[in-house]
């Protein structure tokens, strides 16, 4: 039963790499549009305002969630509409096996990068480089969980016609404590005081997340079906 | 007691319960929310500081209550209506969505009424406010959930899902002001022996508190029994209830 389990996730996570590899415009895309995001604040804002450093945290996260909900709406679409969907519920291996790889290849396609890019992004605001270390980890952290937050969400919302619609509405009201914490850490840190306690909160955010939401997502998916 | 249960669950036998109980909690609401907004308005005395404004805790704090309950009652009928499929808690969950809803936008503009001459500001984005705001927004995301789905089974299904998920943000808003030092003042009346607030003032609030969540069942029932008689239309026990109200 255990290696079942395995096998199921890593070939799936293997599949939707692959997939990912042949369609590079579709996980380009997230990142181009944070880094389009961040720019134009640069560009809204008066030329080198200092101001922008003090908002940095935020516009980072905001223009990060954003940029996550784009690719949310594909997430179990296309396997909806194909039957590929259908053939992971009456496989043998348990569904929560795939629907958790299916999380955890978003996460490596859209989060990560996005938590990557970060960084330089931050630095062209004028962000302190001393307090890069805490903006990363905060979002390392917290990506994982719009990730799951969001695969809920478009789990529920699979079969309907206008779900892009819809969806910033069911994501953005649950994923606020990880905005808050997530640039809490980083404007702690950019006031030169300790940003352990807002990142222990993610951690311990994304621990629980990890431990529900992919139940609760395969019951979404399930749902769907009926 | 599982029979009785059972047989309570049944549309036909909830829909005559509800017409049986719906004068009688419509009378206590009545009386209750009467005598808890004429004893708050007028009873009362006026706060040594705040003077009268203090008066619109006879509103907001039952609609700050109901806005939370409400909630915690959704996600309980949520997770009925995923577990063991039972279409009346489906219809529980739809039909208290939008009152709780409504008792949150309440909850939120006579609270800033009330911040606007005390804190001196409608707004302050403070844990309280903020957490009470994000109820209102996870209320209408199981109110557009509800209504894009077309399957109305599927649509409470999903519903409840989500209300369950969204649940863990009530003890946030209940707790928020002793985790986080809130601007918003601790609880004044549900403390255990003495209460920070006189008996003058305490009565008509407790009777518009019980007089709110009467004033919701009645409101709740009316709305679930609007629900099965549509989810139900084809049935025989519509068609002789319809008949026996002369539609």
């Amino acid at each position: 039963m255990a290696a079942g389990v395995i096998g199921a996730f890593t070939a799936v996570l293997r599949r939707e790499l692959r997939l990912a590899a042949r369609a590079r415009a579709e996980w380009l895309m997230p990142p181009l549009f944070f880094v389009i995001v961040v720019t134009l604040f640069g560009l809204g804002a008066k030329p080198n305002d200092p101001l922008l450093a003090d908002f940095a945290p935020a516009i980072l996260w905001v223009g990060a969630l954003l940029a996550a909900l784009l690719t949310l709406e594909r997430l179990f679409r296309a396997d909806y509409e194909d039957g590929t969907l259908e053939q992971i519920f009456i496989a043998p291996a348990p569904a929560i096996a795939a629907i958790a790889a299916k999380l955890s290849a978003h996460w490596l396609l859209t989060g990560l990068p996005l938590a990557l890019l970060a960084a330089p992004l931050a630095a062209a605001l004028g962000f302190p480089s001393a307090a890069l270390p805490a903006l990363t980890a905060g979002l390392a952290l917290g990506t994982p969980v719009l990730s799951l937050i969001g695969g809920f969400a478009a789990a529920l919302t699979v079969g309907l016609p206008r779900a892009g619609v819809l969806l910033p509405l069911l994501v953005l009201p649950l994923v606020t404590p990880i905005v808050i914490f997530g640039a809490g850490a980083a404007r702690a840190a950019q006031s030169g005081l300790p940003a352990d306690a807002p990142l222990y909160f993610l951690a311990a955010v994304l621990v629980l997340g990890l431990t529900l939401l992919p139940w609760a997502t395969t019951a979404a998916l399930r749902n769907a079906f009926e | 007691m599982w029979t009785w249960f059972h047989r309570l669950a049944s549309p036909p036998t909830f829909y005559r319960l509800a017409d049986r109980l719906v004068p009688w909690l419509g009378l206590l609401a009545a009386g209750l929310l009467g005598y808890g907004i004429f004893g708050g308005l007028l009873l009362a005395p006026a706060d040594y500081q705040q003077g009268d404004a203090f008066r619109i805790i006879y509103v907001h704090v039952p609609a700050a209550a109901l806005s939370l309950s409400v909630y915690v009652l959704m996600a309980a009928a949520g997770a009925v209506a995923v577990i063991w499929r039972i279409k009346l808690a489906e219809c529980v969950l739809v039909a208290a969505a939008p009152i709780g809803a409504s008792f949150t936008a309440l909850a939120l503009v006579t609270g800033m009424l009330w911040g606007k001459p005390m804190w001196g500001a409608y707004w302050v984005w403070d844990a309280r406010l903020t957490s009470e705001l994000i109820l209102l927004f996870l209320y209408a995301g199981v109110i557009g959930l509800n209504q894009a789905i077309e399957e109305p089974r599927a649509a409470a299904r999903a519903c409840g899902l989500l209300a369950l998920i969204g649940v863990i943000n009530v003890p946030i808003v209940h707790y928020s002001v002793e985790w986080w030092n809130s601007l918003h003042q601790g609880s004044t009346i549900l403390k255990l022996g003495r209460p920070n607030m006189s008996a003058d003032m305490a009565r008509p609030l407790y009777a518009a508190l019980l007089g709110t969540y009467c004033f919701f069942g009645v409101a709740l029932l009316r709305r679930v029994q609007n629900e099965l008689l549509l989810r139900e239309r084809g049935t025989a026990w519509v068609k002789e209830q319809l008949r026996s109200a002369h539609v």
